[in-house]
C-alpha cells in the first residue's frame, strides 16, 4: 500500500533529535525521501543512517543564508524539487533564566535568530525551491511547509519571554507565507503546529529553565495538562505528517494545536 | 491496516455532503460506520454503498429519544462506540438570515439542530463511550468526538446571523466537553472542524441565500479563498479522519480550520 507521502521529497530541519527526528521517521515510514538537517552532525547523521534508503543528512545552521542555499542546491542535485519542508529547528534559551528582567539583548537575539530568522529563511528558500517547475510556471509542482510554533505562540509565557515571542512570530509569519503562496497560485501550503508539553530534550530544557527540580516541574506541568499526560514526539510528528500530506490539500494558514487540552481552557 | 481499523463510528447527517464523505473515508480506513440521518433514502443509500457492517439508523438530532434509540442500536450491534462525528446541521429555514429579517422561529430552528443536536450528541456520545469498559471504570475504553463547526464560528457572518452563532456555540462547547472528559480521565477527546467554502448541497444553499444568483455568488465567494478554489467534501472528511484516529491521541479541545486560507487573512 502506498504511503501517505509516497515518493515526496522532504526536508526536516533539526531532524537529529526530538520532534524533528520523529517527524523524519514518520515521513519516511509513509514513503517520503527525507533529508535531515541539523547543526549537530553526529545526531543528524545517525537519523539518516537509521532511516536508510535514500535518506540523507546535510549539516545546516538555519541562521545562515549560505547554508540554506547549499541545502537547497544539494536536495535539487539529489532529488529535484522538494515537496515538503518542515521548519522544525529551534532553541529554547541560551541562559538559565528568561524572565523579562533577566533577558538581555544577546539572549533575545540569539533566540530570534534561530527560531524566527531561521524559519523566515526556510520559508524563503523553501518556496523558491518548491516553485521551480511549479504551478505558477505551468508545472504540476507545489508543496507543503509546516512550521514549528508552540502553545507558547498562543498564550503568555512569562518565564520564556523571548521564546514565546519567537513562536508568536512563527505563527503569524506562517499565515502571511500561506496567503502569499495561495494568491500567487504556487500550489504551496504553509501551516503551523503548536505542541504543548512534549517529552523531548527541549521538554527537559523547559523544565530546567528558571531553576528548581526538573522532575517536580515535569510533574507539575503534566498536572496542568487536562488529559493528564504529556505528549510524545510522535504525536506531534503525526500532525506534521497530516499537514504535509495531500489529505490536507485545502488546509493553509491554519494552526494545529497538539497539547492535550492545555490551551482549550 | 486502516487508520481507524475496527473502530465503531457514528456519523450524523451521513447521508449527504461532508457527512457522507466522512462516513466513506472512515469506512475506507477500516471503521464500522453507522450513518445516522434524518433523510431515510439518503442515509440508507450511503449505508448500502459502504456495504459490510455499515448500517443506517433514522435519526433526528433534536430529539433526545432519537439519540437513545441510536446509541441502543449501536450498542446492540457493535458495543461501545469509538468515534462520533456530530456532523448534522442546517443553514437556514428561510432564504434570508440577516439580522433584521431573522425571526425567533428561524433562530430557534437553526440552534435546535446545530447546537442542541451537538449538545445531545456529546452527552449521549460520551455516555455511550464510557459504558461497558471505559477508562473511568478501569477499562481500556475512550473515544473521539469530532464536532462540525465552520469558519462561520470564527468570524462574522452578517448574512447568516443564526448559523454563525450556532457554529460559535459548537466551537466553544467542544472545548468544554474536551476539558470535562480529560479532567475525568475518560480517555475521550473532542475537537472541532471548521470548513470554509466547500462544494456540497449546503454550499449551494449558502450561495442561494438572499435570492442571490447561485453561480455568481460561487464565483464571488471563490475570489475570497486565497487558494482560489473551493474545498471538496473529502478534504473536510480527511480532517475528521485525522482527528478521529489514534494519531491525534494528544489533540483535544482543538480546532482544525480547512478553508484554503480564507480566515488566515
Amino acid at each position: 500500500m502506498a504511503g501517505r507521502v509516497e515518493g515526496k521529497i522532504a526536508i526536516v530541519t533539526g531532524g537529529g533529535t526530538g520532534i524533528g527526528r520523529a517527524t523524519a521517521q514518520r515521513l519516511a515510514a509513509e514513503g517520503a525521501i527525507v533529508t535531515i538537517t541539523d547543526v549537530n552532525v553526529d545526531k543528524g547523521q545517525a537519523v539518516a543512517t537509521e532511516l536508510g534508503g535514500a535518506a540523507a543528512f546535510v549539516q545546516q545552521d538555519v541562521r545562515v543564508e549560505a547554508d540554506w542555499q547549499r541545502l537547497m542546491d544539494d536536495v535539487a542535485r539529489r532529488h529535484g524539487r522538494p515537496d515538503i519542508l518542515h521548519n522544525n529547528a529551534g532553541i529554547l534559551s541560551t541562559s538559565p533564566q528568561q524572565w523579562l528582567a533577566d533577558t538581555d539583548m544577546a539572549q533575545w537575539r540569539a533566540i530570534q535568530a534561530v527560531n524566527v530568522e531561521g524559519v523566515f529563511l526556510g520559508c524563503k528558500y523553501g518556496v523558491a525551491a518548491m516553485s521551480v517547475g511549479g504551478r505558477a510556471k505551468g508545472g504540476a509542482g507545489g508543496g507543503a511547509i509546516v512550521n514549528m510554533s508552540s502553545v507558547a505562540g498562543l498564550v503568555g509565557t512569562p518565564g520564556a519571554i523571548a521564546y514565546g515571542a519567537s513562536k508568536g512570530a512563527v505563527r503569524q509569519m506562517t499565515k502571511s507565507v500561506a496567503i502569499d503562496c495561495a494568491k500567487k497560485g504556487l500550489g504551496i501550503r504553509c501551516n503551523s503546529v503548536h505542541p504543548g508539553i512534549i517529552r523531548t530534550e527541549m521538554g527537559n530544557a523547559v523544565m530546567d529553565l528558571g531553576g528548581g527540580d526538573p522532575d517536580r516541574k515535569w510533574a507539575a506541568s503534566i498536572r496542568n495538562v487536562p488529559m493528564g499526560e504529556e505528549g510524545q514526539a510522535v504525536d506531534v510528528a503525526n500532525c506534521v505528517l497530516f499537514l504535509a500530506s495531500d489529505e490536507a490539500r485545502h488546509v493553509t494558514g491554519a494552526e494545529l494545536v497538539v497539547d492535550g487540552g492545555l490551551t482549550a481552557i | 491496516m486502516g487508520r481507524v481499523a475496527g473502530k465503531i463510528a457514528i456519523v450524523t447527517g451521513g447521508g449527504t455532503g461532508i457527512g457522507r464523505a466522512a462516513a466513506t473515508r472512515l469506512a475506507e480506513e477500516g471503521a464500522i460506520v453507522t450513518i445516522a440521518e434524518f433523510d431515510a433514502a439518503n442515509g440508507q443509500a450511503v449505508a448500502e454503498e459502504l456495504g459490510g457492517d455499515a448500517a443506517f439508523v433514522e435519526h433526528d438530532v433534536r430529539e433526545e429519544a432519537s439519540w437513545q434509540n441510536l446509541m441502543k442500536s449501536v450498542a446492540d450491534r457493535h458495543g461501545r462506540p469509538d468515534i462520533l462525528v456530530n456532523n448534522a446541521g442546517i443553514l437556514a429555514t428561510n432564504n434570508n438570515q440577516e439580522l433584521a429579517v431573522t425571526d425567533l422561529e428561524q433562530w430557534r430552528a437553526v440552534q435546535q439542530v446545530n447546537v442542541e443536536g451537538v449538545f445531545l450528541g456529546c452527552k449521549y456520545g460520551v455516555d455511550a463511550m464510557i459504558a461497558n469498559g471505559g477508562r473511568a471504570k478501569g477499562g481500556a475504553g475512550g473515544g473521539a468526538i469530532v464536532n462540525m463547526s465552520s469558519i462561520a464560528g470564527l468570524v462574522a457572518t452578517a448574512h447568516l446571523v443564526a448559523y454563525g452563532a450556532s457554529k460559535g456555540a459548537v466551537r466553544q462547547m467542544t472545548k468544554s466537553v474536551a476539558i470535562d472528559c480529560a479532567k475525568k480521565g475518560l480517555g475521550i477527546r473532542c475537537n472541532s472542524v471548521h470548513p470554509g467554502v466547500i462544494v456540497t448541497n449546503m454550499g449551494n444553499q449558502v450561495m442561494g441565500m438572499g435570492n442571490g444568483n447561485v453561480e455568481a455568488n460561487w464565483e464571488a465567494r471563490l475570489n475570497l479563498v486565497p487558494m482560489g478554489e473551493p474545498g471538496q467534501a473529502v478534504d473536510v472528511a480527511n480532517c475528521i479522519l485525522f482527528l478521529a484516529s489514534d494519531e491525534a491521541r494528544h489533540i483535544t479541545g482543538a480546532e482544525l480550520v480547512v478553508d484554503g486560507g480564507m480566515t488566515a487573512i
